[in-house]
């Protein structure tokens, strides 16, 4: 795997709709009023910019996640944990037989910086991609005045627990995030905490449920507790995910409130599989060899387990580990 | 516009649907309501599993042996209302098997820290280098987030989708 060493390039501006170009390695990227155009030697593609943007400002927040995450059918990113791979057509059964694929590999810093610099660009005051549709404007048109307030926000990742003293804190009206208009219905209490004299301070319970109904993003997880490389990421979700996410190990949803229907396919091929529908209660496994894309039709919460053990990725795609997580005996 | 939340219960809860050209088997859908409808209380059956890392649902119903591990545990209470009562372990006390939750045989001496109440949605951290027990006047559900360990449960074969309905 060679790794380029290419840094992003701002290419022209253009005059009519005020958006700038951009190349990364043989990459170039260009937006017009509705859509992300995608070019590279062998081929051309198209994406709706606010499903483009929606997987951007994600794919940089998350870190590039674990494993692939397809913007759609055809483009997308690979982490390997260091390094990333940006590629077209690679996964996708057309693209390879017409023999136009492309994929280029570079520091998860460039391509990071690459994403923000677009990001910045295309994204104008009014539109933030990390909300649900109902609770944001529309990126189409012209570039209006730049956002000045952070793209990316709202990832937190508690160190062992949030709320514990030293720890990243719950969410609160007092931090500016009051209860999301779709969970307005629920009473949220606090549990009692009784500490005897010396031991102040030591136990701990937070209302896991609240926190996850003041997030002011979706599709955007964030870890709430951690025993040694096993995380727990807790998110609320509402219209799709804009990506499809093609693991590099297994991981685990639990559905905690309402429900997420999910298009499953063949990682590689993409072919269709079928499909998963979750409900409050229900567990599933998303194995190392599927993709996925979830579906919410009201705003609900979600609870992921990744395993975080370094070199995972490594130990499934050698066949060492089979792409699915339980032995039924 | 007015939103109506579900969550699930012992009592009433729905399970989704799994319609896969594949073996269902390798998704092991569960429902942690079910899967606590059917269980003896603290029975820590396994519904996730990373490996050596799961998550178990407990059925919180009276008084649970007590417990302690070598690493941090959370329990998330999904129904109901369980109490987490603790007690601090001596160095010498605190189990050095690899990981889960290993049963002590009685309350253990050391000095009690206290108790947490936690009803639906509360996170419950049960730190490393404490023993604690769990109890439920009426039957409760808990997630246990943990290391695969001698207490827990798998029962794969009962607890999941194994053919489409
Ligand atoms: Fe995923």
């Amino acid at each position: 795997m060679t790794v380029l060493d290419a840094k992003v390039e701002r290419l022209e501006t253009d005059e009519a709709t005020g958006y700038t170009a951009f190349r990364l390695g043989s990459f170039t990227f260009r937006r017009d009023e509705y859509f992300a155009h995608i070019s590279w030697p062998k081929g051309n593609h198209i994406i709706e910019i606010d499903r483009f943007l929606r997987a951007t400002v994600r794919d940089i927040g998350w870190g590039f996640f674990y494993g692939w995450i397809f913007f759609d059918d055809v483009f997308g990113t690979t982490n390997h944990y260091g390094t990333v791979d940006v590629f077209a057509g690679s996964y996708d059964k057309g693209c390879k037989d017409a023999g136009i694929d492309h994929l280029e590999t570079f520091t998860a810093e460039a391509v990071s910086e690459a994403f923000t610099a677009i990001s910045q660009d295309w994204i104008s005051q009014g539109y933030d991609p990390l909300n649900a549709p109902l609770e944001t404007g529309t990126p189409i048109g012209p570039k209006g005045p730049e956002r000045t307030d952070p793209l990316l926000r709202a990832f937190i990742a508690a160190d062992r627990m949030l709320g514990l003293p030293g720890d990243k804190p719950v969410r609160s009206d007092a931090s500016g995030f009051p209860v999301n208009r779709a969970f307005a219905d629920l009473d949220f209490d606090l549990p009692d905490v009784e500490c005897e004299p010396g031991f102040e301070g030591q136990l701990h319970a937070i209302n896991l449920f609240d926190h996850i109904a003041r997030s002011d993003v979706t599709w955007n997880p964030s870890i709430s507790a951690v025993t040694r490389a096993n995380i727990c990421c807790v998110t609320s979700e509402e219209h799709m995910l804009p990506v499809i996410h093609g693991n590099d190990r297994n991981e685990w949803f639990i559905q905690l409130s309402d429900e997420i229907h999910w298009n499953i396919a063949d990682k590689n091929s993409g072919a269709p599989r079928g499909r998963i529908v979750m409900k409050a209660g229900d567990v599933c496994a998303m194995p190392a060899d599927i993709r996925h894309q979830g579906f919410a039709p009201k705003r609900s919460m979600l609870m992921v387990m990744e395993n975080g053990t370094p070199g995972l990725e490594q130990r499934y795609a050698s066949g060492e580990l089979k792409p699915y997580p339980v032995d039924f005996g | 516009m007015a939103y109506k939340t579900r969550t699930g219960s012992l009592a009433s809860y729905e399970k989704g649907v799994i319609e896969l050209d594949d073996d269902l088997r390798k998704y092991a859908f569960s429902n942690v309501f079910e899967v606590a409808g059917k269980s003896a209380p603290y029975e820590r059956v396994a519904v996730v599993q990373n490996l050596e890392y799961v998550a178990e649902v407990v059925r919180a119903e009276g008084d649970s042996p007590w417990y302690a591990a070598p690493h941090d545990e959370f329990a998330i209470v999904m129904d109901g209302e369980v109490t987490f009562r603790f007690v601090q372990l001596q160095d010498d006390q605190v189990p050095g098997h690899e990981g889960g939750a290993i049963r002590l045989g009685a309350e253990p001496n050391g000095p009690r820290m206290g108790r947490v109440t936690a009803r639906k949605g509360h996170q419950v951290l049960l730190p490393k280098g404490a023993a604690y027990q769990l109890s439920s006047a009426r039957p409760s559900v808990a997630i246990i987030q943990t290391v695969d360990g001698p207490e827990t449960v798998k029962k794969w074969n009962d607890i999941c989708v194994l053919k489409e309905a």
